[in-house]
């Protein structure tokens, strides 16, 4: 069966509708979501936007009030957890305090009665390739956080399931380190080809590791799409906001007569824009600074390669990012060039133009 | 070096003269059970052996002491063995399950447990009677039991509150079951908890007089403390020596069970275990 996977049979994931209450908190608005086998998918959000709680309902730890749970072709949304098939890695890594690594990595094979020397064979192996075959006898509080952190990953993945769920797996570990995880669980998922979901908070994480982000805010899907996609297209302001560091200047305002008009900024914009009250953003790093946009520099942060300049245009403030030193003026002239300019409508949804 | 506060010394001396009764009490009972006359705790007789003659015959209509040794340790060794057991499941449903009517089963064993249990001795006495358990040691070591289970459920679930969530999940992913999750992984992760309920409720139960004396009247399955009352009450002039020979005989258990036990009463009273 898990060969069979590795040639490319993995296991794709399909949500229908998916929702869940906690008493009155809508914890998740009904979702649709599909997942192809074999992808490394990233949930991105604000802590309580229903990234997690998602991951639990696939996991079978919360049973969802509606909808349906698809792997492949088998509908699992009402099968306790041990039979659908997932591994899963916990923020805390989750160990078994009492026993050795070895143990807790044998655990999920033991609970399907795997004969013992079969049991050795596949810990030894996958303890191998996570690097923690020397640490094997040792209780999870002798190893470092590193190793624990491995370990876990060996625990989901040791019974080669359909489904690796990964509750933000590197937040407990070093800055250093992190670095290094993230290139290694994002190795071991394209070598096992094992299907995987990745919650986290952290951006850059979602960004540099899964094939495709979905954003959640308020128990709501925003949007679903490549880290490219999010980047150049965000869906909704929430999106345009949230990806991307620094963030996104976003201005409430309306678009008339060719121009893009907010408190003393004024912004030309093509003329086939539709007009009324709407929102506009522009990234940091994609405002110029020459042009006849006059502001007042109010801020400036070296950032090693870029300066981060703080500018003020009237009554709104605005973040530029340049790699050029800029003048020591206290008056920049700034432009927004238009191929790089978002439009979003009152609600945040954004407007193709 | 541990910190010593400052005046250290007065509040050892404080201390000191409040336990001193008691040290003179246990001073007495080393010095009578090896002396003919005690006037006050200065032996005034000879040193003997013959206060300790009750090890090897019985004394007057009383069982052999053996007889009843036997049954004390029956009788701790049974409610801690119970105790311990249906606690850690009441407990870990408590704090891990949902069930209707949760909160209201907590409530309840939180009066119990401070219910006086004294009170119920008459109808205890009537179940056991309805139970043909009266005047036998099963039916002392339920009674017990029940009694010292809402102690045993609020400890335990303190306990099993102090596992992670994430661990039990964690657990449910790899493919246990509850009942698997609460032997394999709940139950070694609270055995501090488990250890310390097991010493508690044995050296309680050691001690125990009120509910053997009411519920046993045979000879046969006496206990320790029933034994050693019947020294001081009865119709004969108290033996001294021999009253504070039993008494040492009696003590000495709960003494080793209590040093082997200390640490993990220690961490009953922490209340928590560390992962």
């Amino acid at each position: 069966m898990s060969a069979d996977r590795r040639n490319g049979g993995a296991v794709p994931v399909s949500l229908r509708g998916l929702a869940k209450r906690f008493g009155s908190v809508q914890a998740l608005k009904p979702l649709d979501l599909d997942i192809a086998g074999g992808e490394l998918i990233a949930f991105l959000g604000p802590s309580g936007c229903g990234k997690t709680t998602t991951l639990l309902l696939i996991a079978g730890i919360y049973r969802a009030d509606e909808g349906e749970i698809w792997f492949g072709d088998r509908r699992v949304d009402g099968l306790h957890p041990r039979d659908r098939d997932v591994g899963m890695v916990f923020q805390s890594y989750a160990l078994y305090p009492h026993l050795t690594l070895f143990e807790n990595i044998a655990f999920p094979l033991r609970l399907k009665k795997v004969p013992n020397d079969e049991v050795k064979r596949r810990v030894e192996h996958i303890a191998e390739v996570l690097g923690i075959a020397e640490q094997l006898h040792r209780r999870p509080s002798q190893v470092s956080g590193g190793q624990q952190q491995r370990a876990a990953i060996a625990r989901a993945q040791v019974k080669e399931p359909s489904i690796l769920l990964l509750d933000e797996p590197l937040s407990n570990l070093d800055a250093k380190i992190r670095l290094q995880a993230r290139g290694e669980i994002r190795r071991l998922q394209k070598e096992l080809g094992v299907t995987s979901i990745l919650v986290t908070h952290d951006q850059s994480e979602a960004l540099a590791m899964a094939d495709r982000v979905a954003v959640f805010s308020d128990g709501q899907l925003r949007q679903f799409a490549t880290p490219d996609e999010l980047y150049a297209r965000p869906a909704d302001a929430f999106v345009a906001s949230f990806v991307g560091f620094p963030p996104m200047n976003l201005f409430e305002g309306e678009v008339r007569g060719g121009e893009f008009l907010t408190d003393g900024l004024r912004v030309p914009v093509p003329r086939s824009w539709p007009e009324g009250r709407a929102r506009l953003g522009i990234r940091p790093e994609h405002v110029r600074l020459e042009g006849d946009v006059e502001g007042e520099m109010v801020g400036f942060e070296p950032q090693g390669r870029e300066f981060l300049v703080n500018v003020r245009v009237g009554a709104r403030q605005l973040q530029v990012l340049t790699t050029a030193r800029p003048p020591d003026t206290s008056t920049l002239r700034l432009s927004f060039p238009p191929d790089h300019l978002h439009l979003f409508d009152e609600e945040g949804a954004r407007l193709d133009v | 070096m541990p910190l010593r506060p400052r005046g250290w010394w007065l509040i050892l001396l404080v201390l000191a003269a409040i336990t001193l009764p008691i040290v003179v009490g246990y001073l007495w009972i080393v010095i009578g059970s090896f002396n003919t006359r005690v006037h006050g705790i200065t032996p005034v007789g000879e040193w003997t052996l013959e206060n300790w003659r009750f090890l090897g015959e019985r004394v007057g209509r009383r069982p052999p002491i053996w007889t009843a040794l036997l049954n004390t340790l029956l009788f701790a060794g049974g409610v801690s063995l119970l105790v311990v057991t249906v606690s850690a499941m009441a407990a870990y449903a408590i704090s891990r399950l949902s069930f209707p009517g949760r909160g209201w089963f907590l409530g309840l064993v939180l009066v119990l447990h401070a219910f006086p249990a004294v009170s119920l001795l008459i109808a205890s006495y009537y179940v056991l009677r309805v139970l043909g358990l009266f005047d036998s040691l099963v039916g002392v070591v339920l009674v017990m039991t029940s009694f010292m289970m809402p102690f045993g459920i609020w400890l335990l679930k303190g306990f099993f509150d102090g596992i992670s969530w994430e661990m039990e999940m964690a657990a449910l992913v790899d493919g246990a079951s509850r009942w698997r999750i609460f032997r394999t992984i709940a139950l070694p992760l609270v055995r501090p908890g488990l250890f310390a309920l097991a010493v508690f409720t044995f050296l309680v139960a050691w001690g125990e007089f009120i509910l053997p004396y009411t519920f046993i009247v045979s000879g046969r399955t006496w206990t320790l403390s029933i034994y050693l009352q019947s020294m001081l009450g009865d119709f004969e002039r108290a033996d001294y020596g021999l009253v504070a020979a039993v008494g040492l005989f009696y003590i000495l258990p709960a003494v080793a069970v209590f040093l082997v036990g200390q640490r993990y009463l220690l961490d009953m009273y922490f209340g928590g275990s560390k992962g």
